[in-house]
């Protein structure tokens, strides 16, 4: 039987770069890619916690968590590609139509 | 020589990867030969530059890539993860039976309507 | 391996379990094929299907009533709260859809897609009100705002709304990730996503006290307070909702608060008893900021719409204050309200669309000036809307918080009720100053003349006033239904 501490780590690696990099960065299309690895970071946990308990919950999850990621990555890709039509930019600081 | 192959256990798992291994290093070897031996050489600066499927492999990073490809690597995307959950299912077919079948159906036909009206809406076009 | 047996009733019953969601799904998708062959000139039918598809769903739910059907092993159950919340939902998405037939003319979103994805969004909603997994929970969640993202930014070529749907896209895929990371650690700790098995184990006060699962359940909760933007977790709001096409402004306001906050009602009510001590007080600084940060910053808005984004923030202040105790008194009159609000707000920005004739700047207060004499219709219902919202009486908004404060001040919580009622005396002030320009000040010149009404429109704007009045005035049926509802859940 694995011990999944060492997975639940690297899980929450994972999810701590991801979370970095939204915070972080200024490229919208970079911020959708370090979300995409927040998921990623917990898609382990659940793989790992799931087969540590022999139970398949946690590997259903994990294929739906699969699914909506590509789900919010193509919609995110398609207001990406609206923007940089409008304005040339996909640099979040710049968009202040509408002041915070 | 009949003493030698007796030693040999073909039914060995892995015999069938050691033979497959000796097939593709005498073919590969015996091809850079033939083709030294027997082809017609001509140089020119095409033929100098490193192979990589006919594209110039030095081209400067920031190229714009035609939008287009954006469209097909979603519509992609969202069809290759219904090959996912297609897999489990196979794994499970028997056990799931009949209404695994219908279940699938059901999923395969909503994910079918999704490309007919991506095919429609002329999303698959290349113009 | 033990064969996996579904037996035929099994089958039937879970199919029966999420019958409106299949009929809004199949309406949706029906939708998107009448579009490929409808002429540019027809689109307007896409509207009447959709609509005929919400009123059979509606149908639905009402004939299965608040039996408790439990359906797919217990992924999702429909019980009193998921019949009360399909109600409140199906209601905003037929209000949407007959406003729609005059807002989608003026601003071209008669399309096919416009349709499928509010009603796809709709179905989002009801699968999360329904959900007794948290992975129902989390599917549901998604499905509504997957489309939701899209109808933001729905207006393509408005820089406005498309850089709301940005600013909404990345924030709310960021919370989905605090959400699943929540569930995450909720699963590793406990081993279950099951809503009422985790409520059964968290009885027991070592799971309750583990610091994996009070982080789990935290991150769970961000996530939540995201999508019915609870400060400190608000700031795409004002953003998305000024951006968003009005009409999809209106439809967010009232369903998706609606949706998660069946999803907190059913997480916190089933496990707060083990775990109301962290809980309790973590949901009151909520309730306050929220409620406060909402209507300070209302006050200084001149953007009507930007003006009823922050007064939707306080609104889920005020809804939050009846989960705090965590008990049946509370959670009825959180339900309540978010009926009456549901009504309220689509109406308020009903009127306001028909008036600001365009997007952007057309929302300037300054437009409303000398509407209530020169439209006296118009003028009374948005009057009717706005003291429904800032909770005079004899509307519904006041029957509403009178029932979220009153709950408050029963169960101990008496500072909150104060600070509730202080925070409603102060947003009166930025609801009447609308209707003070509406009826105070001098029309200017050039001053437009608001939108005709379609017949549709006009019957939704009425209905919405006929609840807020009548709720105002004998609310005590729907009351009551909202106690029966919070009850199913716990029994």
């Amino acid at each position: 039987m694995m011990e999944p501490s060492a997975y639940l780590l690297l899980s929450g690696i994972l999810f701590g770069i991801g979370v970095a990099g939204v915070v972080a960065r200024k490229n919208a299309l970079i911020v959708i890619m370090s979300v995409e690895i927040m998921l990623n970071g917990v898609n382990v946990a659940f793989i790992a916690v799931g087969s540590h308990l022999g139970d398949p919950t946690g590997s259903v999850f994990a294929f739906m968590v699969m699914t909506v990621a590509a789900a919010e990555a193509a919609v995110g890709l398609a207001i990406l590609i609206a923007i940089f039509r409008l304005k040339e930019t996909v640099d979040i600081t710049e968009l202040s139509v509408l002041k915070w | 020589m009949a003493n030698f192959l007796s030693t040999i256990q073909f039914s060995d798992p892995y015999f069938s990867v050691l033979l497959l291994l000796a097939i593709a290093l005498v073919m590969s070897v015996g091809f850079v030969f033939l083709s030294q031996a027997l082809g017609p050489k001509r140089y020119d600066r095409v033929k100098y530059s490193v192979y990589e499927c006919g594209v110039d492999p030095f081209t400067p990073a920031s190229v714009r890539v035609s939008v287009k490809f954006y469209l097909v690597a979603l519509l992609f995307i969202l069809f290759d993860l219904e090959a996912a959950f297609l897999y489990p299912w196979a794994v499970l077919y028997r056990e799931l039976g009949l209404f695994g079948l219908v279940e699938m159906g059901i999923f395969i036909l909503i994910l079918l309507a999704g490309l007919i009206y991506a095919w429609k809406k002329g999303a698959l076009e290349w113009q | 391996m033990a064969p996996i047996a579904i037996d035929a009733q099994a089958l039937l019953q879970s199919t029966y379990s999420i019958l409106p969601e299949i009929l809004v799904v199949a309406t949706a998708l029906f939708v998107l094929f009448v579009d490929l062959i409808l002429p540019e000139e027809n689109k307007r039918v896409l509207c009447g299907v959709s609509i005929i598809g919400v009123a059979l769903s509606l149908f639905a739910v009402f004939s299965m009533g608040p039996a408790r059907i439990s359906g797919f092993s217990g992924a999702v159950v429909h019980d009193g709260l998921g019949a009360f919340f399909e109600i409140v939902i199906l209601s905003a998405c037929a209000l949407t859809l007959l406003m729609a037939t005059g807002y989608s003319e003026w601003e071209g979103t008669h399309k096919g897609e416009f349709y499928s994805l509010l009603l796809l969004s709709t179905s989002g909603m009801m699968f999360m009100a329904k959900g007794t997994d948290l992975m129902t929970v989390f599917l549901g969640l998604e499905t509504l705002s997957i489309p939701i993202y899209v109808l933001v930014g729905f207006h393509r070529n408005r820089m406005s709304s498309i850089e709301g749907a940005l600013k909404y896209f990345l924030l709310g895929a960021f919370a989905s990730g605090f959400l699943l990371y929540g569930i995450a650690l909720i699963y590793a700790v406990s081993g279950t996503t099951k809503i009422p098995q985790l409520a059964a184990m968290l009885l027991d006060a070592s799971l309750a006290g583990n610091p994996m699962f009070l982080a789990g359940a935290g991150l769970l909760l961000v996530g939540l307070a995201f999508k019915v933007s609870l400060v400190p977790f608000h700031m795409w709001t004002p953003d998305a909702y000024e951006g968003a096409p009005t009409l999809v402004t209106a439809f967010m306001s009232a369903a998706v608060k609606a949706a998660a906050f069946a999803a907190l009602i059913r997480f916190l009510l089933l496990a707060l008893p083990g775990m109301q001590p962290a809980m309790g007080k973590i949901l009151w600084i909520l309730a306050v900021l929220t409620m406060t940060v909402g209507n300070l910053s209302a006050l200084r808005q001149d953007n009507v719409k930007r003006m009823l984004a922050y007064s939707s923030i306080a609104h889920a202040g005020y809804i939050l204050v009846g989960m705090v105790s965590g008990d049946v008194l509370g959670g009825q009159a959180s339900l309540f309200y978010l009926l009456v609000y549901a009504f309220m707000n689509i109406g308020a920005f009903g009127v306001v669309m028909l008036i600001a004739q365009k997007e952007d700047e057309g929302y300037d207060i300054g437009n409303f000036a000398g509407i209530g004499f020169r439209y006296p219709v118009l003028g009374a219902l948005l009057t009717l809307f706005l003291v429904s919202l800032g909770g005079i009486p004899p509307t519904a908004g006041f029957i509403g918080k009178f029932y979220l404060f009153s709950a408050a001040v029963k169960n101990g919580y008496i500072g909150l009720a104060v600070i509730g009622v202080l925070n409603s005396a102060v947003s009166i002030y930025y609801y009447l100053r609308l209707v003070v320009y509406m009826y105070m000040m001098p029309a200017g010149a050039e001053a437009p003349a608001p939108r005709p009404p379609r017949v549709a429109f006009s019957l939704a704007l009425c209905a919405s006033a006929a609840v807020v009045l009548v709720l105002g005035i004998l609310p005590r049926s729907v009351l009551e239904f909202a106690e029966r509802s919070v009850l199913s859940l716990l029994m």
